[in-house]
């Protein structure tokens, strides 16, 4: 009697488990992950009369629906300046590009359950993570927006870093080139 | 009792895979380096110039850049105190470069020496780039024409306008090593419409070597030579040495040679001076670059 009692819990903890496991399955499945390899980023770090400005078509992001968990990932070889010579002095004076090749940032969208992906529009949204530039993290908060239109979400935000806090050192930082520098992110994900 | 182990065994394997399960979806635990395998990196800076120090180098202006070049080359060292050790004489060429897109550069320029007017275009085929594709290498072809307008002494012979043509055709095979290494190897055809006599070939052939070594951040070394495969009498090859200097907006270039043209045919196949007898000159290039097109994205965006 006692082993059928026993048996009969097993049977039910191993149900109990199936059916948490299909609904956790389901919760995956609704976990969905948006990606992008074609984002872009601009920076502008212009401190003179020479603009100094660069944009990089190859951003990689994702992002999870569900947890807001969000990353991107940047060549800094892939900015492109109007100045080949500039983008020279970029990656090998201020950037140390062979010796730190990608940029990235780690974080959360903190407010995603307040986005509609179901329903077109335009939704304000606060990011916040650790950016990585030049092997150096630093926290970083900003706002932008989440845009759904066709079923598919445009992220786009807008924030500045300061050089020097990333390690960046060089010649022409506070004079040329700004001690700040602004940052436009614009990401259109497939599904 | 075998039942019981089936239900034991099979919560065990659930339970492991729902662990493996929700590990998925960790972005930040993702290690694939799916961006080094799909970006495409083309590199940059192999050397610092569109030329090593008279010859073309593997780098192009970029697209929609105008560069305005003066090259000036001073008289020869070993003249003495008289001459001020050469700088008493100067020739120079004055050019304009122009990158109609990434690819494809082209120029003019106007030097004293012989009256020369020469016009280039150069291609890159191949560039050398990491990413979705590594290739170690750049390919570039250039080509140039060079005009002699120096009247000519009057003899029997009155010249037609072609015959003061001349012709230079170069592959330019180029290899960035790391930051502070490049290196180039430039097969080269030039080709005269005329030449002073039947004994003497119209086309001659010469292998050009080129290094750039980076001894700071602004400042590296270049070397520039060419060997001459046939040769015209009383030349000499070409060696150059030279440091390029980077500031801000442009390239200070400083160099000894012991050759005078700034032209394909004359510095590589009428060089006269002589390293053995100190017969060297001076020379610079200033380069100033002005972007006359924006990139279209840069163009867009507004800030």
């Amino acid at each position: 009697m006692n082993q059928i009692n026993k048996m009969k819990k097993l049977i039910t903890l191993m149900l109990l488990m199936l059916g948490l496991q299909i609904t956790m399955v389901q919760n995956l499945n609704a976990q969905k992950v948006y990606a992008t390899k074609t984002g872009q980023i601009f920076f502008n770090a212009t401190g003179g009369a020479v603009p100094i400005a660069a944009v990089n078509n190859q951003v990689d992001s994702k992002f999870v629906e569900t947890t807001g968990q969000i990353i991107f990932g940047v060549l800094i070889k892939g900015f492109k300046f109007e100045n080949q010579l500039m983008e020279d002095h970029f990656n090998e004076n201020y950037m140390e590009s062979t010796q730190y090749p990608k940029a990235d940032f780690k974080g959360y969208i903190k407010n995603i359950k307040e986005v509609d992906f179901t329903k077109e529009g335009s939704y304000p949204i606060k990011i916040e993570g650790s950016l990585t530039i030049h092997g150096s993290p630093q926290n970083v908060a900003t706002t932008g927006t989440i845009q759904i239109k066709e079923g598919k979400p445009a992220i786009a935000g807008e924030f500045s870093v300061k050089i020097k806090d990333y390690g960046i050192k060089g010649l022409y930082i506070g004079e040329k080139i700004a001690n700040e520098a602004k940052i436009k992110v614009n990401c259109k994900y497939q599904n | 009792m075998r039942l019981r182990s089936v239900c034991i065994g099979t919560i065990i394997f659930l339970l492991a895979t729902a662990h493996a399960k929700a590990q998925t979806v960790d972005l930040f635990a993702d290690t694939s380096n799916t961006l080094s395998s799909t970006a495409t990196d083309i590199t940059t800076g192999t050397f610092k110039s569109t030329r090593i120090v008279n010859g073309q180098s593997i780098e192009n202006v970029g697209a929609g850049i105008l560069d305005f070049r003066i090259l000036h080359r001073f008289g020869a060292i070993n003249q003495g105190g008289y001459n001020f050790f050469g700088l008493d004489q100067a020739t120079m060429r004055l050019g304009i470069d122009y990158g109609i897109n990434s690819r494809l550069m082209i120029g003019i320029g106007r030097s004293t020496f012989e009256k020369q007017y020469d016009a280039f275009l150069k291609f890159r085929i191949i560039r050398q780039q990491t990413g979705k594709h590594t290739i170690p290498f750049s390919l570039s072809y250039a080509s140039s024409l060079i005009y002699k307008s120096l009247h000519d002494a009057v003899t029997t012979y009155t010249p037609y306008v072609s015959d003061k043509f001349s012709y230079a055709h170069q592959f330019l095979l180029a290899s960035k090593v790391n930051d502070y290494f490049s290196f180039q190897l430039t097969p080269t055809m030039i080709h005269y419409n005329m030449v002073d006599n039947k004994t003497i070939p119209n086309d001659f052939y010469s292998l050009g070597l080129g290094f750039r070594q980076r001894i700071s951040k602004r400042v590296n070394i270049t070397t520039e030579y060419y060997h001459r495969f046939n040769s015209l009498e009383g030349y000499n090859d070409p060696l150059s040495v030279g440091v390029d200097i980077e500031t801000g907006g442009h390239v200070f270039q400083l160099h000894v040679s012991n050759s005078t043209g700034m032209t394909e045919r004359t510095f590589i196949n009428e060089t006269a001076g002589s390293w053995a007898k100190g017969d060297l000159r001076f020379g610079f290039n200033i380069s100033r670059v002005f972007t006359l097109r924006k990139p279209k994205d840069l163009r867009a965006i507004k800030w």
